[in-house]
C-alpha cells in the first residue's frame, strides 16, 4: 500500500538523516580548522554555542526528563573547568599535546560526575523544592570552595590555560553528548527517569528502580556538565569562581526552558537561540539583561513547556522508537 | 509546531550571515577598538575612558585624520563593553580583533579584565595598550615570565606604586605601623596590598594587621575591629573607589583615628560623592594631578570639561595618552598593519602626554612614569607631592 | 571581651535584617508553596525608593520609612498579580522560573537606570556611645529595635487577628479554605503585601547602616535571607526569624575567625548539613504527601 511505502521511505530517510547531519557538521568543522572558513569571532560564537548545547542537553536530562529542579548546573561546569584546567596547568608538565586534550576533558567530566553521584545520594531523601535548595547550596559551596583553595588560584582565578578547544573538538563532544543522552532516554533507564517525573511514588510502587535511575541521571548530567566546563576553560584560557555563579545557572535554565523541556531538539534550539541573542543584543548594553529574563517570564506565562517541550524532532528518535510510533499511527 | 523551529533557523541564518559580512568591510578609515567597563562594577572607569578616547579621536578627525603613507585618513572608533567581567572582556577582545577587525585595541582598564584580554591580543598578534591596569601580569606572560610582545600599558605598575606609597608612609607620614585591608577577590588590590607589605617591611616598617574581605562585602566591622586592636598609625586601603566610603565610615564609627592611605584605584571623583567626612585628609597615589598641569594637560582638561561638563580623572587622562601613543605608532608605521605597528611601538622611545612623559625601555611593555600623591581636602583632590622613579 | 560583645551586636543587627526579609519568603511559601525569588529585589527597591523619595521630598526619617513600606507592599502585590496569579495552577517549576525571571528583570532594570552605586543620605543621626566598654551607636539599636518590633507585631497579627487565622488556614489547605468563606485571593495578596512591607523596611534600615545603594544589593542579601528562611524551616514564621539570627551569627563569627572569603562556604555548608539531618529546616514540619 502506498501509505505503508510512504512511511517506509520516510523511516529509511530518518534513519540516515542524523548520521549524515553529524558527519557534515564534523566535516565543516574540520575544513574550518584547516582552511579558516570563519573568522575568529564567528568561531568563538560557534564554540560557545556548542558548549551551551552540551550544558543545556545535560541539564535537560535532570530538569526536563526527570522533572527535578536543579539550579546547580553551573557548579558541575565549574568543577569540570577547574579539574581540567588544574590538570593541564599545574599537574601536567609543559604544554598539553593535542591528542591528550580529549583525555583532559574526560577527566574534567569524571570529576564532575563523581560530585554528581554525591548529589544523587542526597536527592534520595529530599524532593521538589528542597532538592532545588540543596542544588543551590551545592553551587554556592563549589564556588566558595574554589575561592578559598589557594591551589585553584583563589578568587582571582586560574590563568594560563592553553587554547585547546577547537571547533572540531567541540562539534565532536556535542555529537557525543546528544547521542549518549538520546540513547539513555529511549532505553529502559530512560523510561524509569520519565516515570519518576510523572509520579515518583507510583513508579516506586510499580517496581521501577528509582534510586538507580536517579543516580544515573545525575551522573550522566554532571559528567557532560563537567565536559562543557573543561571545553569552556580551554576556550577562554582563564577561569575564575565569579563566572560560575547563580547567574550562569540561570542562563542555562533559560536555555532549557526556552528550547523546551525533555526535548533534545529543544536543547539545541534553546542553546543556539540564547547564544545568538546574547551576541545580537550587545548594542542594548545593560538592557540586554532585562530582555532575556523578560522573555523567560513571558514564555512561562504563555508557553510553560518551552518552544519544543516534550516533543522531539523525528530525526532524533532511534529506529525502534520510530517504528513503534509508526505502528501506532497505522493501527 | 514547526513555527518556532522555522523562526529559529531563519534567525540563526540571518545572524550568521550578518557575522560573516561584517569582516569583509574594508573602508579606508583606520579602526581602533575600545574595550572598556561601561556596565558592571566600575562604570565610572569605563565612562571616563570612553569620553577621553572619543575626545581625542574627534580632535584628530577634526584636523583631517591621521597621516599614513602621506595621506590623511579618518580614525574610526569601535567600542565594546566588558562589563568589568573577565570572560566578557575576553569575548569583547575576540569580537573587536577578529570580527570588527580593528587595527589595535585600547583597554581594558581593570586588571581582572585586562589580563584575559591581553592573552587574546597576544595570541592574535594585535597591539594592545591598557591605559589604567597596574597589575604586572597584564604585560607579562604567565607561563614564561617574559614580557608580552604585543601588550603595553599606559601607566606605572603596582610594583612602582607600592614602593612610592611605602616610602611616603614611612618618610612623609612618619608612620612606623601600618595595617592593610583589601579585597582578596580582585586582581589589582591583591597585587597592591602584597607589594606594599613587602616593600614596607623591607624599608623597616611593621605591618600591624593584614586583613581581607571579598568583593561585595558591606560590613567590615570584624576586620576593622581587629585592625583597631593592632594599633596602626596608618591604614592602607588599596581598594576600588566603590568600597572606600563604607570602609572609612565604619572605621571612624568604630573610633579608629588612623590615617587612611589609598592607591590609584581611588582615583574616581565619585569617591568624594560617596564618601563624605570620613575621607577627609586621606592620601592616595595617582597618575596625574590637575594642579601641576603642563600646557598640554591644561588644554586637555579645558577641552574635556567643555565637552563633558566635569574635570577629567586619571583614567581619562591615561586613556587620552594611550590613544595618542597608539596613533603616533600607527603614523610612524606608515601602514595599517598590526605587525608594522608593533615594530613602530617598540621604536618610539618616549611620548609626551598629558600625564607626563612615557619612556618605554626595549623589551618591556611597562613605561617609566612618575606618580603623584594627592590628598582629599574639602571634597577635592589636592596635590601633595611628586614621586619620580 | 568587648570585642566579642561588639561582634555580637553586629550579628544581631545583621540577623535582624535577614530575619525581616526571610519572613517574606516564609509567608509566601506558607500560602503558595512557592519560593518567591523576586523578594530580594523588593528589598533592593525599598532602599532605592527611600533614596528617590528623600531626594525629592525632604521628609523626616519615620515618614520616609513608612512611605517606603507602603511602596514595597504595593510592589509585592503587583508582582503577585502579574506574574504569579496566572500560574497558580501551573506546575510549580513554572512559578519558580517566573519568580527568578521577575527578580532578574527588576534587578537589571534598576541597574540600567542607575549603573553607579549611589550614596544614601544620613536620615538618622547616629550617636556613638560606650556601654560596658563596647562602642555602639544608636543606629544599631534602632535597627534592632524596629526589626524586633515589626516581628512581634507580625507574630501578634498571625496569632490573634482574623487575617492571621485566614493565613494559617490557607497555609494548611488551600483548596478547602475557600469553602469556608475565606477570600483566598485577597489573603494571598495581603501576604505578599506584608512580605513586601517587611522587605522595604529592611531595605531602608540596611541602607542607613551601610549607606551605599547599588542594584546588586537584592541578589547578595536576598539569597542569604532565603538561606536563612530555609534553615529555620521555610513556611514557618518563627523559623524565619530564628534562621535569620542564626545566619547573622554564623556570618559574623566566620569573618571573625577566618578570612572573609570563607563566609559563603560556611553559610551554605551549614545549610546543607541542616537539610541532611532535618530536611525541612530546624522548625519546619514534614509535609505529608498523599498518594
Amino acid at each position: 500500500m502506498s501509505a505503508l511505502r510512504n512511511f517506509g521511505s520516510s523511516l529509511a530517510a530518518c534513519r540516515w538523516a542524523m548520521p549524515v547531519l553529524a558527519v557534515s557538521v564534523m566535516l565543516v568543522a574540520v575544513i574550518h580548522q584547516q582552511f579558516g572558513l570563519f573568522n575568529g569571532y564567528v568561531e568563538f560564537v560557534l564554540i560557545t554555542a556548542g558548549i551551551n548545547i552540551i550544558l543545556c542537553a545535560s541539564l535537560n536530562l535532570v530538569n526536563g526528563y526527570m522533572g527535578e529542579f536543579s539550579v546547580g548546573h553551573a557548579g558541575f561546569m565549574a568543577v569540570g573547568a577547574y579539574a581540567a584546567g588544574l590538570l593541564a596547568v599545574k599537574v601536567l608538565p609543559g604544554a598539553t599535546p593535542v591528542w591528550a586534550f580529549p583525555l583532559v576533558v574526560v577527566f574534567g567530566g569524571l570529576v564532575a560526575a563523581f560530585i554528581g553521584f554525591l548529589l544523587a545520594l542526597l536527592s534520595f531523601k529530599t524532593r521538589g523544592d528542597y532538592l532545588a535548595i540543596i542544588t543551590l547550596a551545592f553551587l554556592m559551596i563549589v564556588k566558595s570552595a574554589m575561592e578559598n583553595i589557594p591551589f585553584t588560584g583563589g578568587p582571582r582565578g586560574l590563568l594560563g590555560i592553553e587554547r585547546l578547544t577547537t571547533l572540531p573538538q567541540t562539534a565532536a563532544w556535542v555529537i557525543i553528548t546528544l547521542w549518549v543522552i538520546r540513547n539513555l532516554v529511549y532505553s529502559k533507564f530512560g523510561r524509569a527517569i520519565t516515570a519518576i517525573r510523572e509520579d515518583e511514588l507510583a513508579a516506586g510502587a510499580m517496581g521501577v528502580r528509582t534510586r538507580e535511575a536517579k543516580i544515573l541521571a545525575f551522573v550522566v548530567s554532571s559528567f557532560f556538565g563537567g565536559v562543557a566546563g573543561s571545553l569552556f576553560a580551554h576556550q577562554l584560557q582563564f577561569i575564575n569562581p565569579a563566572t560560575f555563579d547563580i547567574i550562569k545557572s540561570t542562563d542555562i535554565l533559560v536555555m532549557v526552558y526556552i528550547g523546551g523541556v525533555a526535548s533534545l531538539t529543544g536543547s539545541v534550539l534553546g542553546a543556539v537561540l540564547v547564544t545568538l541573542l546574547a551576541q545580537v543584543l550587545q548594542p542594548l548594553g545593560t538592557w540586554r539583561a532585562v530582555v532575556m529574563p523578560l522573555t523567560l517570564v513571558f514564555l512561562m506565562l504563555f508557553r510553560p513547556r518551552g518552544l519544543l517541550g516534550l516533543r522531539e524532532f523525528t530525526w532524533f528518535l532511534p529506529g525502534r522508537e520510530l517504528l513503534g510510533r509508526i505502528k501506532e499511527k497505522l493501527s | 509546531m514547526k513555527l518556532p523551529l522555522i523562526l529559529a533557523s531563519v534567525l540563526s541564518v540571518a545572524v550568521l550571515a550578518g557575522c560573516g559580512k561584517k569582516a569583509a568591510d574594508s573602508s579606508s578609515a583606520v579602526r581602533i577598538g575600545l574595550n572598556v567597563e561601561l556596565t558592571g562594577e566600575l562604570p565610572a572607569v569605563g565612562a571616563s575612558s570612553k569620553n577621553a578616547v572619543e575626545l581625542h579621536v574627534a580632535q584628530i578627525n577634526a584636523a583631517g585624520g591621521i597621516t599614513i603613507g602621506g595621506k590623511k585618513v579618518p580614525l574610526e572608533l569601535v567600542i565594546g563593553d566588558n562589563g568589568a567581567k573577565a570572560d566578557q572582556a575576553a569575548a569583547t577582545a575576540q569580537r573587536l580583533l577578529s570580527q570588527e577587525n580593528v587595527l589595535v585595541m585600547v583597554g581594558p582598564n581593570a586588571s581582572s579584565c585586562a589580563i584575559p584580554a591581553s592573552e587574546i591580543a597576544e595570541s592574535l598578534k594585535a597591539p594592545m595598550i591598557s591605559p589604567w591596569s597596574t597589575n604586572p601580569k597584564t604585560t607579562v606572560n604567565a607561563q614564561t615570565g617574559k614580557s608580552k610582545t604585543y601588550v603595553l600599558r599606559g601607566c606605572f605598575t603596582d610594583l612602582f606604586q607600592a614602593g612610592v606609597l611605602a616610602k611616603f608612609t614611612l618618610t612623609d607620614l612618619k608612620a612606623k605601623r601600618a595595617a592593610v585591608l583589601f579585597d582578596v577577590a580582585s586582581e589589582a588590590p591583591n597585587g597592591q596590598a602584597n607589594l606594599y607589605k613587602e616593600t614596607f617591611e623591607k624599608l623597616g616598617g611593621v605591618i600591624s594587621s593584614f586583613e581581607t574581605y571579598t568583593t561585595g562585602d558591606r560590613d567590615f566591622s570584624a576586620q576593622l575591629t581587629k585592625i583597631k586592636a593592632s594599633n596602626p598609625d596608618v591604614i592602607f586601603l588599596p581598594v576600588y573607589y566603590s568600597d572606600v566610603p563604607l570602609i572609612t565610615q565604619q572605621a571612624r564609627q568604630l573610633g579608629i583615628t588612623a590615617q587612611f592611605v589609598g592607591s590609584d584605584a581611588w582615583s574616581s571623583p565619585e569617591i568624594v560623592k560617596l564618601g563624605g567626612a570620613a575621607l577627609e585628609s586621606a592620601y592616595f597615589c595617582n597618575h596625574y594631578s590637575t594642579e601641576i598641569a603642563t600646557p598640554a594637560a591644561k588644554k586637555f582638561m579645558a577641552d574635556y570639561e567643555a565637552k563633558y561638563g566635569h574635570a577629567p580623572d586619571d583614567v581619562a587622562a591615561l586613556s587620552y595618552d594611550s590613544v595618542g601613543f597608539m596613533v603616533k605608532a600607527i603614523e610612524a608605521a606608515g601602514v595599517a598593519d598590526r605587525e608594522a605597528v608593533r615594530v613602530a611601538l617598540a621604536s618610539i622611545p618616549s611620548y609626551e602626554g598629558v600625564t607626563g612623559a612615557m619612556h618605554f625601555t626595549p623589551g618591556s611593555g611597562d613605561p617609566v612614569k612618575s606618580a603623584v600623591i594627592l590628598q582629599i581636602k574639602g571634597g577635592k583632590f589636592v596635590w601633595v607631592a611628586n614621586a619620580t622613579p | 571581651m568587648e570585642y566579642f560583645a561588639q561582634q555580637a551586636i553586629n550579628a544581631i543587627q545583621l540577623g535582624s535584617i535577614y530575619a525581616l526579609i526571610a519572613l517574606g519568603y516564609s509567608l509566601v511559601y506558607g500560602v503558595l508553596s512557592m519560593m518567591n525569588f523576586a523578594h530580594g529585589d523588593v528589598f533592593m527597591v525599598g532602599a532605592f525608593a527611600c533614596l528617590l523619595l528623600v531626594s525629592i521630598f525632604p521628609v523626616p526619617f519615620i515618614v520616609a520609612l513608612l512611605a517606603v513600606m507602603v511602596i514595597t507592599a504595593l510592589l509585592g502585590v503587583l508582582i503577585e498579580r502579574v506574574a504569579y496569579r496566572p500560574l497558580r495552577n501551573a506546575p510549580k517549576v513554572s512559578a519558580i522560573i517566573t519568580a527568578l525571571g521577575c527578580g532578574l528583570v527588576i534587578q537589571n532594570t534598576t541597574l540600567s537606570l542607575s549603573p553607579y552605586p549611589r550614596p544614601m543620605p544620613r536620615l538618622f543621626e547616629s550617636v556613638p556611645f560606650e556601654f560596658a566598654g563596647v562602642t555602639m551607636n544608636t543606629l544599631q539599636l534602632f535597627i534592632i529595635g524596629v526589626s524586633a518590633g515589626l516581628m512581634v507585631a507580625l507574630d501578634f497579627v498571625i496569632r490573634k487577628t482574623d487575617w492571621g487565622i485566614a493565613l494559617r488556614a490557607t497555609s494548611c489547605d488551600r483548596t478547602t479554605v475557600p469553602l469556608m468563606g475565606v477570600p483566598v485571593n485577597r489573603v494571598i495578596s495581603i501576604t505578599f503585601a506584608v512580605g513586601g512591607t517587611l522587605a522595604g523596611a529592611a531595605g531602608v534600615l540596611y541602607s542607613q547602616a551601610y549607606p551605599v545603594v547599588g542594584a546588586s544589593m537584592g541578589a547578595l542579601i536576598g539569597w542569604k535571607a532565603f538561606v536563612a528562611a530555609v534553615i529555620g524551616g521555610i513556611g514557618n514564621v518563627r523559623g524565619a526569624v530564628l534562621g535569620g539570627y542564626i545566619l547573622g551569627a554564623v556570618e559574623v563569627a566566620t569573618v571573625v575567625a577566618l578570612p572573609s572569603t570563607w563566609r559563603d562556604l560556611i553559610a551554605y555548608s551549614l545549610l546543607l548539613v541542616i537539610l541532611i539531618f532535618k530536611p525541612h529546616g530546624l522548625l519546619g514540619s514534614p509535609v505529608q504527601q498523599k498518594v
